[in-house]
């Protein structure tokens, strides 16, 4: 069945679900190791969906090693039909990022600057242009266990358009309990869509210049879809004071702090879970997620 | 043939420009009756998508060959596509000097 | 003016605190870019200052004039973005979604709809001990990263004088902003940590940078945290053709300069010795494409 992306919204309706978004701002602040640990030691009690929407770069699978069924997700191009086609120009002439050019034997496309927004199609007079679906990633469903479902979002190599493939991985999730998702780093759009219907955020960071630079930038995205985060800090120095003041000025709770730890770090490293190592930790990041549930029930304005 | 060529100004003398998207200006030579047609970029301030939208500009001159400084990547693909010829030009030449040089072989070809 | 990419795909290997290292102490002029827009760190590792700023706008925003609105939803139904909502009576656009593609414009029975150039972020060129600094920041929420790599690149570029070498410290990710960011470079540095995340993400990076075809070197950083892992890198460097210039220990002191807002360089250490060799093979490397 293949999922093509024509509309950037999520079919997520369901109420009485908690929808969890794992973000950063900064890349490698542990996102992953947060979301899989989560995620692991939930599982243990209820059913939950994990869902790996870094799909540039996606990671969690290699924590749940497991078969999975693939999907394609397309996205379409403008196809134009020679035989209908005068050569007016109007698509060319209404395209705003240049994919259409216009030469005097044929009209050429080019797809890694299309945003499949439809226009070509509307503004031509002949009606020679239809859209065609082309892949531009993949999403993946395996059941590592009968209560864990992973869903894995992955742009193909060369691709530009992260955005629908995000959005399909979401879709695909499902809609009957608890979602936590692995989210990208940065702040534009990858994690513009992914936040996007979630009901809480756990921010991770790390307690340097860097990592506290980039969680304002991050938790200013959070606030602008009025999403309440709660924030980690890994790789904790024990002290951690910018992070506090900052958490502290924003009201925003820190609920779990892991320490540095070469051993873990090896750990993680090799794709097993501290979770699964240590019921300390197990019952670190179910307290992380009930804490994140009740989160989730805050309004922002 | 025309020869379409990306310049800072709008006469046969101006300087060649380097950056072929953002161009202000191209200059269409017509290499038989030596014709010179100035046309303003229109869309050298757009945020995206310039380096195609420049190339769609001399595609609708009929021009031939381009004389230019530098293509990125997007105005690469758009000019391959077309089948335009791109030279690279060294920067301080004039549009005439460029022109000159094209017909000597004394420039490198980029697409 | 050779143009060199520090790259890793997976986030928090040490580009930054790798492009720090070398802008610090390459023995060429040099100017330096962060192509990092989300989210910009590499001024805070260079003592930046004197810093001038311009505005950056991205793709245009649509927006819809409520006054002559009739409220028909013709846009919502054609914005395949997502970006159109009802707001009472009439539509209103959500800029966080908005693409800019103008066909709500076009549709609009009304004319209500318009497109406006819309801030973005901010463009900077800061001095630094180690040369100019370009670098910018996107307003969080925003799209159009690519596009602001492209002006950081060329602002660089524009401001090189007689530099010898441009020294981009990357994003992480194979998308948009790391495209822009591979493309035209001449050489690329991946910075790979000992970790299966890591090893699965540069080969995603590789597969994407090949299409550019730069020369592609690679080091590996906090190698001794993992010596398998470290070996199952190498062994896939080797592989891939691409040559290993330099393994940097863990050391607490990166950490320790990070927090000084200082390139580690400036400090002996065993990271420090690793990087200048890593230096070394650089300036060979830029002394034999001249």
């Amino acid at each position: 069945m293949q999922n093509t992306k024509t509309a950037h919204s999520n079919n997520w309706s369901e109420e009485n679900v908690t929808r969890i978004v794992v973000a950063s701002g900064k890349g490698g602040t542990g996102k992953t190791l947060v979301a899989a640990n989560m995620a692991w030691a939930v599982s243990e009690q209820q059913t939950i969906t994990l869902v790996d929407c870094d799909v540039e770069e996606p990671n969690v699978h290699l924590f749940f090693p497991s078969e999975g069924t693939q999907v394609p997700v397309c996205q379409t191009i403008p196809q134009i039909d020679a035989e209908k086609c005068t050569n007016c120009g109007a698509c060319g002439e209404f395209c705003q990022y240049g994919a259409l050019l216009i030469t005097p034997e044929k009209v050429i496309v080019n797809p890694s600057l299309c945003h499949a927004c439809g226009g070509c199609r509307l503004v031509c007079p002949e009606d020679a242009i239809t859209e065609v679906p082309r892949e531009i990633g993949t999403v993946t469903t395996s059941k590592p266990s009968d209560s864990l479902t992973l869903i894995t979002g992955r742009l193909k190599e060369g691709e530009v358009a992260a955005p629908p493939v995000i959005s399909a991985t979401k879709d695909a999730a499902s809609t009957n309990g608890d979602v936590i998702i692995d989210g990208p780093p940065g702040t534009s759009c990858p994690v513009i869509e992914t936040m996007e219907d979630t009901d809480v955020c756990i921010m991770v960071t790390e307690p340097t210049p860097f990592g506290l630079h980039d969680l304002k930038l991050a938790v200013g995205v959070a606030k602008q879809f009025k999403i309440p985060s709660l924030v980690v800090i890994n790789r904790s120095d024990g002290s951690d004071t910018d992070i506090l003041s900052f958490c502290n000025e924003e009201e925003i709770p820190i609920v779990l702090k892991i320490p540095f730890s070469r051993e873990w770090a090896k750990i993680q490293g090799t794709g097993h879970l501290i979770a699964a190592q240590d019921p300390t930790w197990r019952d670190a990041f179910l307290n992380l997620f009930t804490q994140a549930k009740e989160r989730a029930e805050v309004k922002l304005c | 043939m025309k020869i379409g060529i990306s310049t800072k100004g709008n006469t046969a003398d101006a300087l060649i420009e380097e950056r072929f998207g953002r161009s202000p200006f191209f200059l269409i030579i017509d290499s038989e009756t030596s014709e010179v047609k100035a046309v303003t970029n229109p869309h050298s301030n757009d945020t995206g998508g310039v380096g195609p939208k420049a190339a769609q500009l001399l595609l609708n001159e009929g021009v031939n060959v381009v004389l230019t400084g530098q293509v990125g990547g997007n105005a690469f693909n758009a000019l391959k596509a077309s089948g335009l010829e791109v030279y690279a030009c060294n920067s301080g030449t004039t549009a005439t000097q460029a022109v000159a040089e094209y017909k000597n072989g004394a420039l490198k070809q980029l697409v | 003016m050779l143009k060199i990419a520090i790259l890793s795909g997976k986030g928090g290997t040490g580009k930054t605190m790798l492009s720090a290292a070398l802008a610090d102490i390459l023995p060429v002029k040099r100017i330096i870019a962060d192509a990092d827009v989300d989210a910009a760190n590499l001024s805070i590792l260079l003592e930046a200052k004197d810093t001038t700023s311009k505005p950056y706008f991205g793709l245009p925003c649509a927006v819809i004039d409520p006054d002559l609105c009739t409220g028909c939803g013709i846009c919502a139904e054609a914005c395949r973005f997502n970006a159109i909502i009802p707001n009472g009576d009439v539509y209103t656009v959500r800029p966080i979604k908005c693409e800019g593609c103008n066909v709500c414009v076009y549709v609009c029975p009304a004319e209500a709809a318009s497109l406006v150039m819309k801030e973005n972020g901010t463009l900077y060129l800061s001095q630094t001990p180690s040369g100019v600094l370009s670098h910018a920041e996107l307003f969080a929420g925003s799209g159009t990263s690519g596009l602001l790599v492209t002006e950081v690149k060329k602002q660089a570029e524009a401001n090189s004088e007689d530099s010898e070498v441009l020294i981009i410290d990357g994003p992480p990710g194979i998308g948009c902003p790391l495209i822009a960011t591979v493309s035209g470079v001449d050489l690329v540095i991946i910075v790979a940590e000992p970790s299966l995340s890591s090893l699965h993400d540069i080969e995603r990076l590789v597969t994407v940078c090949r299409q550019f075809n730069p020369v592609m070197t690679g080091v590996i950083n906090k190698y001794d945290l993992s010596p398998e892992t470290t070996e199952q890198i190498e062994k896939w460097y080797r592989q891939e053709d691409i040559s290993i210039i330099g393994k940097i220990p863990f050391d607490s002191e990166v950490l320790t300069s990070v927090r000084n807002c200082l390139p580690v360089t400036r400090q002996q250490s065993p990271a420090s010795d690793a990087i200048r060799a890593i230096a070394g093979k650089v300036k060979d490397y830029l002394d034999e494409h001249e």
